[in-house]
C-alpha cells in the first residue's frame, strides 16, 4: 500500500493572508494528498512539524515580503535536521526576480506566483515526488 | 504514485529502531510512517518496538467536531510537560471518501513551543476506518510509547454517537461535550457517553452548559450502582482559560484509580483480547479476499442478486462455502441453505 503524499502547509511568519493557503490546501486534499495545516509559523516550528509529521513536501504561503528571509531559512534548517529530502514549495506575491533567485540559489523547489492554476501546483508536487 | 525513490538514503531499519528507542524524533516519525503505509517491515518494527511499550499512560480524547478537543489537548500537553512528562499526541482527522486525501487541522491548535515543552505531535488521517481512529493509530501510539513518551494522548476524529474505538486503545477516555450537545434525551442514549471515564463540558462560558452538566450527572446518578468508576464531570472554558487545572487533576485521579486493585491490568487485558479477535478477523478476511476478489463468480452472483434470484446473505454464504470447499475444509459450518 503506497502512502499518500504528505504536505505540510504553513503561512510564513505573521502573514495573515489566508485565502490562498486555504484554497491550495483544499485542492491538494481533493487531489488525494494528506495535508497537515499548520497555520502561522516561523521556520523553527515548521521544521519541527515537518519532522514529526514526516512530511514529503512543505508548502509556504507568503504575501508579506518575508519570502527572501524566512523561506531560505526553512530549507537550511530542514537540511540541518536531516530532512534534506523534503521539497519546499512557495506560493504568494513577490517580485518575479525573487522567485527565480529562490529557486536558483536558495533550494526552493518551486515558487508559484499569482495566476498559477491548481493543476500546475498539483502536478508540480506529484512530479517532484517522482523524480526525487 | 511511485515513491520508490522517496528516500535518497536507504536507512537501515535497525538503526531507525535503535534511534527511536533512544527518543529521536526523526526516526520515530519515520517508523510511524512505515507502519501507517503498511510497509513490509511492519511486523518486524512492531516485534522490536512492542516489548518496549506499555509504560505510557494512554489518554483518549473524543467528542463531536468543534467541541474543543485539540484546544484542550494543547492545554493539557502544557500542564503535563510542566510536570516534566514527555508527551506524545496522535490526532486523527477524517479522510475524504472520494479522493482519499485529508486536511489534518489539529496541529494548528498546538501553540506550545517545542523549545519549552517536550512533546511529539503527529497527525493521522482516518482512512476508511469508521471507529474514530485510523487503522494504525494503535501501533503509532505504541511506537511513541516505546520511544519514551510517558503520556500518550490520542485524539479521535470529531465523532457522533457510536465511534468508540478510542476506548479500546486508551486507559482514560475523556468525552468532550459542549452546551450545544443536545437535550436530556441525547444524554440518555447509548454509545459514546458510556465509554467516558471523564466528562468535559467545554465552552462553559456559553448558556446551557449547566444544563448539559446537570443531565450528565443525572444520567450518572441513575447508572451509579452499576459503575465501578463514576465518571467525574468537569466544566471548562478554554477561551476563558477556566477549569483546565481541575480537569488535569481529575485525569490523575482516574490514573490513581487505575493503579488500584489491578484495574489497569484488567482494562488492558480486555482491550488486548478484543484487539486479537479483531486482528484474527482481519487476517482471515485478507486471505479470503486474495482468493475471492478476482473470482468471476462474484459478477455472476451480483447479477443473480440484482434479479432477486438469490438474497445477498445466501449469495455470500455460497461464495464462502465454495472457497472453503476449494481448501478442502469441511463445509458443515457454512451451509448455503
Amino acid at each position: 500500500m503506497n502512502r499518500r503524499i504528505r504536505v505540510l502547509m504553513a503561512k510564513l511568519g505573521l502573514d495573515i493572508h489566508w485565502r490562498g493557503v486555504y484554497l491550495v490546501s483544499e485542492f491538494l486534499k481533493e487531489a488525494g494528498m494528506e495535508v497537515v495545516y499548520l497555520g502561522n509559523s516561523f521556520p523553527e516550528q515548521i521544521v519541527e512539524a515537518a519532522i514529526e509529521e514526516d512530511a514529503d513536501v512543505v508548502g509556504l504561503s507568503t504575501l508579506s515580503g518575508n519570502h527572501m528571509t524566512l523561506g531560505p531559512k526553512v530549507v537550511k534548517l530542514l537540511k540541518e535536521k536531516g530532512m534534506g529530502h523534503v521539497k519546499v514549495f512557495m506560493g504568494g506575491v513577490m517580485p518575479p526576480k525573487d522567485a527565480v533567485k529562490l529557486e536558483a540559489e536558495h533550494g526552493i523547489h518551486k515558487v508559484y506566483l499569482p495566476d498559477t492554476s491548481m493543476e500546475t501546483i498539483i502536478e508540480g508536487i506529484k512530479s517532484s515526488m517522482r523524480d526525487s | 504514485m511511485s515513491q520508490k525513490n522517496r528516500r535518497k538514503i536507504m536507512v537501515d531499519i535497525d538503526t531507525l529502531i535503535e534511534k527511536s528507542l533512544q527518543g529521536e524524533k526523526l526516526a520515530t516519525a519515520r517508523l510511524i510512517s512505515m507502519v501507517e503505509r503498511g510497509d513490509q517491515q511492519t511486523p518486524y518494527i512492531l516485534e522490536k518496538m512492542y516489548p518496549h511499550s506499555g509504560n505510557a499512560y494512554y489518554i483518549g480524547m473524543t467528542g463531536p467536531p468543534g467541541a474543543g478537543k485539540s484546544t484542550i489537548v494543547n492545554k493539557l500537553v502544557k500542564l503535563f510537560c510542566k510536570s516534566s512528562y514527555r508527551v506524545g499526541v496522535i490526532a486523527v482527522d477524517p479522510s475524504s471518501p472520494f479522493s482519499g486525501g485529508a486536511l489534518l487541522g489539529d496541529r494548528i491548535r498546538m501553540n506550545a513551543k517545542s523549545q519549552t515543552y517536550d512533546y511529539f505531535f503527529r497527525s493521522m488521517s482516518a482512512g476508511r476506518a469508521m471507529g474514530g481512529l485510523s487503522r494504525t493509530t494503535k501501533e503509532a501510539s505504541r511506537i511513541l510509547d516505546a520511544s519514551g513518551r510517558q503520556i500518550v494522548i490520542i485524539e479521535t476524529v470529531g465523532v457522533g454517537q457510536s465511534e468508540l474505538d478510542v476506548a479500546k486503545a486508551t486507559d482514560t477516555v475523556l468525552v468532550i461535550l459542549t452546551p450545544e450537545s443536545g437535550d436530556h434525551i441525547q444524554i440518555m442514549k447509548a454509545g459514546l457517553l458510556e465509554i467516558a471515564d471523564i466528562f468535559v463540558v467545554n465552552k462553559s462560558d456559553r448558556p446551557g452548559a449547566e444544563n448539559i452538566a446537570h443531565s450528565v450527572r443525572g444520567m450518572l446518578d441513575r447508572r451509579h450502582a452499576r459503575l465501578q468508576w463514576r465518571p467525574h464531570v468537569f466544566m471548562t472554558s478554554t477561551l476563558m482559560n477556566k477549569g483546565i487545572n481541575e480537569l488535569h487533576e481529575g485525569i490523575w485521579t482516574h490514573h490513581r484509580y487505575l493503579q488500584q486493585n489491578g484495574n489497569l491490568e484488567k482494562r488492558r487485558k480486555f482491550q488486548i483480547k478484543e484487539e486479537l479477535q479483531q486482528r484474527i478477523e482481519t487476517e482471515l478476511s485478507d486471505i479470503l479476499w486474495q482468493h475471492i476478489i478476482d473470482d468471476e463468480k462474484i459478477e455472476q452472483l451480483v447479477a443473480e442478486v440484482w434479479l432477486h434470484k438469490i438474497s445477498p446473505l445466501n449469495a455470500a454464504r455460497k461464495i464462502v462455502a465454495e472457497w472453503l470447499g476449494k481448501g478442502k475444509i469441511i463445509q458443515k459450518t457454512f451451509s448455503t441453505k
